[in-house]
Parts: structure tokens; C-alpha cells; sequence
């Protein structure tokens, strides 16, 4: 209750959303994350980059707290996350999350999924949140497909799904952890164009992506993270033009 | 080389399923049930040409005793139904108990989870007969409640002491298949807010019933296969009785075959189908997830 600095309530919007500072996270003697701080407004959308195991889907776990931390602070609209007293709840209605393996509950149709969480966790009225799910349903452009079976659905769609079931919380912030990694090239851009449209209509996001087409294209901000700290960030265009960092040079040369 | 590899394949998806339930499978095979007959045919008949020809032969002798064998006297339900009798008891009382030790197993709880677990290591790794002796002999032939005094027949108590490994087999069960499960569940689970209380229930329990119902199949089968040790504590199940019925013939030698051989049929025509049907509902539950 009485930990410092905790202001849940006095947020306000012009203040950031999420706020990450000097973040420490170990997995036992590995130290995965070591300080990194980043800001993220409400409506920007910040695309986080950087080799494998560089810590990239570690430091967004910790924003929900699927992964605890050592040292550092996270608040996400003024809710400290590394509060031991924090409400799970609280935080986790405030923040959504897509996952690289969509995670889909496979024993239920692909709307069920999307209504599931609203109605048992939130216990929202049953035709408001069927509602609502329509809606998302063709957010995302999956009309006719609302009583398929995850595993009846390709890749992408599952993913479009995943999508749908995070926003039918109503977050104020999406995570995306590498949602396109296990994806067909085909089908990862149906689901990138979901993210975008998110993204154009002012829902914060924050990404791990390998796509750099779309950081481009897309993200307000980028970050570029190697062995466990931020080494380069900036918006896109001086990020991809200006690179100082010898190592973000080296991995953009890879990529691009 | 090649021509070898689907079957190292398919061994090595049982040995999985095997490491993960904690129990081989019965893969019987049509073929199995050939062999069976084939090899009942062949003694029955070795025994009956045998036999003196002045007593009964083997096969009047077998059908002579067959309903003793299988129920025992008229209006009893003895023999070979009270081996089914105390199967279903067993297995009825060892799926509740192994269902509530499995969920302890993964309790959030430490004592609980400890707790759980070493009563399911230990009626798991304890001989089925020892456990049956220990309960048959510790147990009391009556219960008094006040008044009134409830009588404990001895297949009763061999319900019990089968209920027990059975209970841990199946706790070990429910553990392994919350266990297989993608954590990606529980971790999206916890990501739209649901309590665990909410996740196990609405989302890991419900995928894992379908895993459970092959491998809890076949502890049945097993379960089944095992009513006989009861025998050796007097029960009067169809091993006591057939071995009643051949000493009530003289215990001529040329019966014990035909007589054994008949038992092992019976058993064998009760769990073949029981276990086709699981290795059917596998194949169906594996293609749906």
C-alpha cells in the first residue's frame, strides 16, 4: 500500500502511459535485462527491435507482469508493476497482450475466445459483449469465421484472433510479443494491417518485431536492444538513416 | 534404413505417451485376439483327446462349471461378475480420490502440493498385492456406527485396497496432462486477467478431460487384469471358483489348461473391445488438438 511513489490515481494522460525505469531482470544468474528505461505517450506506437536473446520479449513480458523483475520500476498508466501489493487484475485489464504461438484456447470457437475473458473476468452483460465481439470480429476481417475451431483457421487468422480477444478487454495498451514470427510470409500481412489500423486509430502499441518494413512504416519511436540494454533508439527515419551505434549498424546492414 | 523408419516413428510416440502417463499401453491387435483362440482351440482339444475315456471330458467338465465360473451359484454374484463387481467399485472410488490428489498435486500451495505428492509416489510405487494384503488384514471384517453394525465383506475391502493404487495412478494422470499442456495457455489465460481458480477450470481442465479418457481407459483394463489377486485373500472371484471347480473334478491334471486357458479368454474378451476403443478415441482426441 505505502510504496513510494505510488500515485495510481493522480495520472494523467500527458504523462506517459507506460514508463520503464532502469529495469533489472535475471533468470537466475543470467542477467537478461540490465537497466533499461523507455517512455511510451498515450496513441504512440514503439516498435522494439534487436538480435535474438537480447532480452527484446523478456522486457515486455515485464510490462504485464507475466515476468517479475528485480530492480527498476514499470508503471503503466501510474500502476507501479513491481509493487508487491500490485492488482493483477487492475493492470491486466488496462493492458493487452498477442502472443507469437497465438495461444488460442483450442476448445472453443474463435468468438467464444474473443467474449470468454469480458464475461468471466469482467462480468460484462452476455449480448453487450456478443455485441462488441461482432464488432471486433470485423475489425479485424474475420466475418464467417466467428464459430470456427482455433485449429480449423490458418496462422494468420488465428492471430487476427488473438487480436480481436485481447482488445475485447478494451486495453489502453496492446503488447505484441513477435506475433508474426511463426506466421506464412503470406499471411503475415494481413495481421501487420490489423496492427496498423490499431495503431492509426490511437491505441497504444508497443511490438518486438523482426519486420522492419513495418517499424518503419508504422512505429513512432524505435528501440534497439542488445544484450540486455537499449543501445540506439529514435524515430524511424533518423533510426534507419543515422544509425550511430557500431552494433545497431552491424544488424541493420543484416537485415535491411 | 529407411524402410525402418514409421516404426521407430510410432515407437517413439508410445514410449511419449507411456513416459507421460507413467504406465505402458495396452496395444492389443486384432491379431492378438487370433492368436488367443488359436491357442485355446489347440490345448482344448490336446487336453479333451488326452483325457480317460471312462471320466467327464474336459469340455463336458468346462461347461458343466462355466455359470459357476462366471457368477457362481443361482441368485449370487460371485465368479467372474464380482472380478467386474470390484472393478467398477474400485475404479469408481480411485478416480474420485486420484481426480482430487491429481489437482492437489498442482496446488499453488506448498504443503499441498508436497503432500499430495508423496501419497501419490507412494501407493504408486507400492506392490498392488501388498497393498491389497495390508488393507485386507488391517481392515476390520465389521464397522460399528452407534448402534448399528455395518458388515465389511471381504470384496469390499478388496475394492479398497485395488481403489488405492488405482487412485494414485489416475492422480499421476490428471497431473501429466495438466502438465502437457502449451504454458502459453495459462500465460494468455493470465494476460486476459482470468484468476487461476477461473483458468484451471474453464480453460486447462476442460482440454485435458479429453487426454485423460485414453489413458484412464486403460487403467481401467489394467485395473480389470488385476481383480484376480483378490483370489489369494478368499475372495470368491472366478479364480478361486475355477480352482473350486476343477479341485470339486479331482483336479485332474488334463483340466488345469482347458480351465485356465478359459479364464484367460473371459478376460480377454471383456478388455480387448475396452481397449480397441481407446486406442481409437487416441487417435480421434490427437487429430482434434
Amino acid at each position: 500500500m505505502a510504496s513510494p511513489g505510488k500515485k495510481a490515481n493522480g495520472w494523467t494522460p500527458k504523462q506517459p502511459m507506460v514508463s520503464i525505469k532502469d529495469l533489472h531482470k535475471s533468470f537466475g544468474d543470467l542477467e537478461v535485462l540490465k537497466g533499461v528505461s523507455l517512455e511510451v505517450m498515450k496513441g504512440e506506437c514503439i516498435c522494439i527491435i534487436g538480435p535474438s536473446g537480447s532480452g527484446k520479449s523478456t522486457l515486455i513480458r515485464c510490462v504485464n507482469a507475466l515476468n517479475d523483475i528485480q530492480k527498476g520500476s514499470i508503471k503503466v498508466e501510474g500502476l507501479e508493476v513491481n509493487d508487491p501489493n500490485l492488482d493483477k487484475l487492475e493492470l491486466r485489464k488496462k493492458v493487452g497482450m498477442v502472443f507469437q504461438q497465438y495461444n488460442l484456447f483450442p476448445h472453443k470457437t474463435a468468438i467464444e475466445n474473443i467474449m470468454m475473458a469480458p464475461i468471466t473476468v469482467l462480468k460484462q452483460d452476455k449480448d453487450e459483449v456478443a455485441k462488441h465481439a461482432k464488432s471486433l470480429v470485423r475489425k479485424v476481417r474475420l466475418e464467417g469465421k466467428e464459430d470456427s475451431y482455433p485449429g480449423e483457421l490458418s496462422g494468420g487468422q488465428q492471430q487476427r484472433v488473438a487480436i480481436a480477444r485481447a482488445l475485447a478487454m478494451n486495453p489502453d495498451v496492446m503488447l505484441f510479443d513477435e506475433v508474426t514470427a511463426a506466421l506464412d510470409p503470406e499471411t503475415v500481412k494481413e495481421v501487420l494491417v490489423t496492427i496498423q489500423e490499431l495503431a492509426e486509430e490511437g491505441m497504444t502499441c508497443i511490438l518486438v518485431t523482426h519486420e522492419m518494413g513495418f517499424a518503419k512504416e508504422v512505429a513512432d519511436h524505435i528501440y534497439f536492444t542488445d544484450r540486455g540494454v537499449i543501445v540506439e533508439h529514435g524515430p524511424p527515419k533518423t533510426f534507419f538513416k543515422k544509425a550511430k551505434d557500431p552494433r545497431t549498424k552491424e544488424f541493420l546492414s543484416q537485415i535491411l | 534404413m529407411d524402410v525402418l523408419l514409421p516404426i521407430a516413428r510410432q515407437q517413439k510416440a508410445q514410449a511419449m505417451t507411456e513416459r507421460l502417463e507413467g504406465t505402458f499401453r495396452l496395444n492389443l491387435q486384432p491379431h492378438h485376439a487370433i492368436w488367443m483362440l488359436l491357442i485355446f482351440v489347440f490345448t482344448v482339444g490336446a487336453a479333451q483327446a488326452q483325457a480317460p475315456r471312462e471320466l467327464i471330458s474336459p469340455i463336458d467338465a468346462l461347461v458343466k462349471w462355466m455359470p459357476f465360473i462366471l457368477w457362481g451359484q443361482e441368485g449370487t454374484l460371485n465368479g467372474f461378475a464380482l472380478n467386474l463387481m470390484i472393478s467398477f467399485f474400485a475404479m469408481l472410488f480411485g478416480t474420485i480420490a486420484g481426480v482430487t490428489l491429481g489437482l492437489m498435486q498442482i496446488s499453488l500451495l506448498l504443503p499441498v502440493r508436497k503432500g499430495s505428492w508423496f501419497v501419490t509416489q507412494f501407493f504408486r510405487n507400492s506392490p498392488w498385492l501388498v497393498l491389497l494384503f495390508t488393507i485386507m488384514l488391517l481392515f476390520p471384517f465389521e464397522i460399528e456406527l452407534g448402534n448399528m453394525i455395518i458388515p465389511v465383506p471381504d470384496w469390499m475391502k478388496a475394492v479398497i485396497g485395488f481403489a488405492l493404487p488405482v487412485m494414485a495412478n489416475i492422480s499421476e494422470v490428471v497431473r501429466g496432462a495438466v502438465r502437457s499442456l502449451p504454458t502459453g495457455q495459462w500465460e494468455s489465460a493470465e494476460s486476459l486477467a482470468f484468476s487461476r481458480r477461473q483458468t484451471l477450470w474453464m480453460i486447462i481442465l476442460p482440454q485435458c478431460f479429453k487426454r485423460m479418457i485414453p489413458p484412464w481407459i486403460n487403467w481401467y483394463c489394467i485395473l480389470a487384469m488385476a481383480t484376480p489377486l483378490a483370489s489369494i485373500m478368499g475372495v470368491e472371484e472366478s479364480v478361486s471358483y475355477t480352482a473350486q471347480a476343477m479341485n470339486a473334478e479331482g483336479d485332474r491334471p488334463e483340466l488345469l489348461p482347458v480351465f485356465y486357458l478359459f479364464l484367460l479368454l473371459i478376460f480377454f474378451v471383456y478388455t480387448y473391445p475396452i481397449a480397441r476403443w481407446s486406442i481409437r478415441l487416441e487417435k480421434k482426441f490427437v487429430v482434434k488438438t
